[in-house]
């Protein structure tokens, strides 16, 4: 049966047809659809499933949940990967019980992503954990069965990374409709609605205690050369196309622009396909450029393929990469055709079009958003020179116009550390402004930190309700889980009271003149204070509403 | 069809580009094509502009449109639509949504219509979409399913109406189902 599917939409069915029980992560864009497609289906499927505080908490979720037989899924944006580094690694170490699939959604040219152009391949040198990396929907879905087969097969976790093209592509896909059934472990325990594994003890594998982590280490070396062999085999990596002196090697949507070149250009040219990334099929690429001249590698951001290619070519001929296609941004089937132009003689005439130098449409704060009342309040209060913080999430666009009230933003719960930096380097007055998301993501210990080292910036918590930007994701400040249970509603202001707050408000932000007030009385506060501006999202009260 | 079909699909975020898209897809994995599209979610769906990708015909490979390849360019936005240029060749035809959404430092719409002529030449189709949604169905949103239905009956793109039918019954809930057709139906009959 085929069906059209998004790439995470995809990934989603293939963990599906895998049989996986647990599913933790963090939302983010390109990723979050993997985690949201869970949420209306995990428990008529017998699958557990939850949007974690940050990503690093998702995966240690994941990790407990493989230590105990489970087969997890966790999925994260590109930057997560940043987040849960610290436990990603030795994870590699241990490596897992139950089978797991860590899903990572990389976003060349930045589509919607603030801090830098991350290439998360690179985690394949830190950690030697194996990276898969599919080209379309078809082999999101393919390739996540068959990373959970090489986590069970070589207890190891598998690292399925996708960009942007890759996650928001859609295609036909051919399913396996059997994957509608129940969750086998479901029907065998019919009064247990969500799977249960079993824990059993084994510090051997679970510490990473010295002397045995220098153990661990060459074991997961061997590891690694075991699946390097599975990799020589596996059909993902494959040659297309007739012998020539010329040869390509391509991976990810960059396959996919090479093929639609090589039509474009009507040539024929052989072409080595990897789907794996992590470990390479080292002979089989050797054996592909044996003989040949010319070699192109087409990969979007950083040259680590062509690296590699480079080391096992020996010199022995010309290897283009990075010297004929871009560093930044994304690549497309122009980009790769000029390539190909440059190295095999092939003419190629790029549609000229009339240059027309159009105004940008800049993303903005919806219709009725509840920011549209405070960001004016905050810039009308503060005095000249005031320094604003900010950070992750729809209120990013404070620094756009007509707000320009954004004097740093860095990755999540950034804003609020750097904050407490530049008002002990200087006396000037700082307002930090950050969302309910990034509070309970990673501000909560920049908070502590601001207290305990005394510091003073204000700091302004927008709580729309919801983790917005990426699409409406539940978050512990709402009473509610992704599997639509009730929870405690963890509140704002009285972990900040906890966390030593002495100066804490919480006002609804349409009451402009409270809220005016509120910022003025703290500004000249010699201590560091709170203001929580709590209204829900404008597009999420019109999706209550019906 | 010998060759594969090139369509462009523009607009601001929020007026229901992503489920025209999934309608397209849809309808033309119907008639048997094979599909490929390429859509952008988050930061840029904030209002900004959106520009999405679908090809179809007999085998596709890369879901993105090649500069000057583009056989249709559907603008839900006049602007957008214009924006459109860069992926148009001097056969490439213009759909657009005779609709204006400024932001400061805009282009006046004078102004866009008239590079919009100047670019499409004979080939733009300048329709009041949001107006006639807006006046008939008490509705805009809907005015790219409107648009869909012109381009089928003025045959801009290669699709049958039984197929599009197909399709917006298979993405569109049951609840909004009757106003997706009618608004389908107003330009088509």
């Amino acid at each position: 049966m085929k069906k059209i599917l998004l790439g995470n939409e995809a990934i989603v069915q293939g963990a599906l047809e895998a049989g996986v029980d647990f599913v933790s992560g963090y939302p983010g864009c390109p990723s979050a659809e993997v985690g949201d497609g869970f949420k209306d289906i995990a428990k008529e499927k017998g699958i557990y499933a939850e949007w974690s505080t940050n990503e690093k908490v998702a995966l240690e979720v994941a990790i407990g949940a493989s230590f105990s037989g489970l087969k997890t899924l966790v999925n994260m944006k590109s930057f997560g990967v940043n987040v849960c580094s610290d436990s990603l690694l030795p994870l590699a170490y241990t490596g897992t019980k139950g089978p797991m699939v860590i899903f990572i959604g990389d976003d060349p040219s930045c589509h919607s992503s603030a801090q830098s152009e991350q290439d998360s391949r690179g985690y394949a040198y830190l950690s030697r954990i194996p990276i898969l990396d599919p080209s379309d929907p078809q082999e999101c879905c393919d390739f996540t069965k068959l990373g959970f087969e090489i986590s069970e097969k070589f207890n190891i976790p598998v690292i399925l990374r996708t960009t942007t093209r890759v996650s928001h592509q859609k295609m036909p896909v051919t399913i396996n409709s059997k994957s509608q059934i129940l969750n086998p472990k479901q029907i065998s325990n019919p009064k247990s609605k969500i799977p249960k594994g079993v824990f059993i003890k084994n510090p051997h594998q679970f510490c990473t205690m010295p002397p045995r982590v220098l153990e661990m280490k060459k074991e997961l070396l061997q590891k690694i050369e075991k699946i390097r062999q599975f990799a020589e085999k596996s059909k993902i990596n494959k040659v297309i196309g007739k012998k020539n002196k010329i040869g390509i090697i391509a991976s990810s949507i960059s396959y996919l622009h090479i093929l639609e070149a090589l039509k474009t250009l009507g040539i024929q040219l052989p072409v080595l396909k990897l789907g794996f990334f992590y470990p390479l099929p080292e002979k089989m690429i050797t054996d592909f450029i044996k003989g040949k001249k010319k070699i192109l590698v087409v990969e979007e951001l950083d040259p680590y393929l062509e690296n590699e290619i480079v080391r096992l070519a020996k010199d022995k001929l010309t290897i283009y990469g990075k010297d004929v296609l871009p560093t930044v941004g994304e690549l497309d089937t122009d980009k790769v055709c000029i390539a190909l132009s440059k190295i095999t003689g092939k003419k190629f005439v790029i549609e000229k079009s009339k240059i027309l130098d159009l105004p940008k449409r800049s993303a903005r704060l919806c219709e009725g958003c509840p920011y549209w009342y405070i960001l004016p309040i905050i810039k009308k209060v503060a005095t000249e020179g005031t320094i604003f913080g900010g950070d992750i999430g729809c209120n990013m666009i404070a620094g756009l116009s007509p707000h320009n009230m954004q004097d740093y933003l860095f990755s999540m719960g950034a804003g609020l550390g750097i904050s407490h930096g530049v008002g002990k380097a200087t006396d000037q007055k700082v307002i930090s402004i950050m969302g309910d998301g990034t509070f309970f993501h990673s501000g909560i210990p920049a908070l502590i930190n601001t207290v305990y080292n005394k510091s003073s910036p204000l700091i302004v918590v927008l709580d729309n309700r919801i983790t917005a930007m990426t699409g409406h994701q539940v978050n512990p400040g709402m009473g509610k889980t992704l599997m639509g249970e009730n929870t405690e509603e963890l509140k704002i202001e009285e972990i900040a009271k906890a966390c030593g707050v002495k100066h804490i408000k919480v006002l609804d932000p349409i009451n402009i003149k409270e809220l005016e007030e509120a910022v003025k009385e703290f500004l000249i506060k010699k201590e560091v204070s709170l203001i929580v501006c709590r209204r829900i999202c404008a597009l999420l009260l019109k999706k209550q509403n019906g | 069809m010998d060759k594969t079909f090139n369509l462009i699909l523009r607009g601001v975020g929020g007026q229901g580009i992503i489920t025209l898209l999934s309608i397209i897809n849809e309808a033309a994995f119907i008639e048997g094509y094979d599909v490929k599209s390429s859509e952008l979610h988050g930061l840029s769906q904030r209002g900004g502009s959106v520009e999405t990708h679908i090809r179809f015909g007999e085998k596709v490979y890369s879901p993105l449109v090649s500069r000057g390849q583009a056989d249709l360019i559907i603008g839900l936005e006049v602007l957008e639509g214009l924006r459109g240029f860069s992926q148009a060749n001097s056969k490439t035809k213009f759909l657009i949504n005779n609709y204006y959404l400024p932001f400061s430092g805009s282009l006046k719409k004078e102004e866009i219509l008239g590079k919009l002529k100047m670019i499409s030449k004979s080939n733009l189709y300048l329709i009041s979409a949001s107006e006639i949604c807006k006046k008939e169905l008490n509705n805009e949103v809907v005015s790219g399913i409107y648009l869909l239905g012109y381009a089928v009956n003025k045959k801009l793109i290669p699709l049958k109406t039984t197929s599009i039918l197909g399709a917006i019954k298979k993405v569109i809930p049951e609840k909004y189902l009757e106003l997706n057709k009618k608004a389908f139906g107003l330009a088509h009959d």
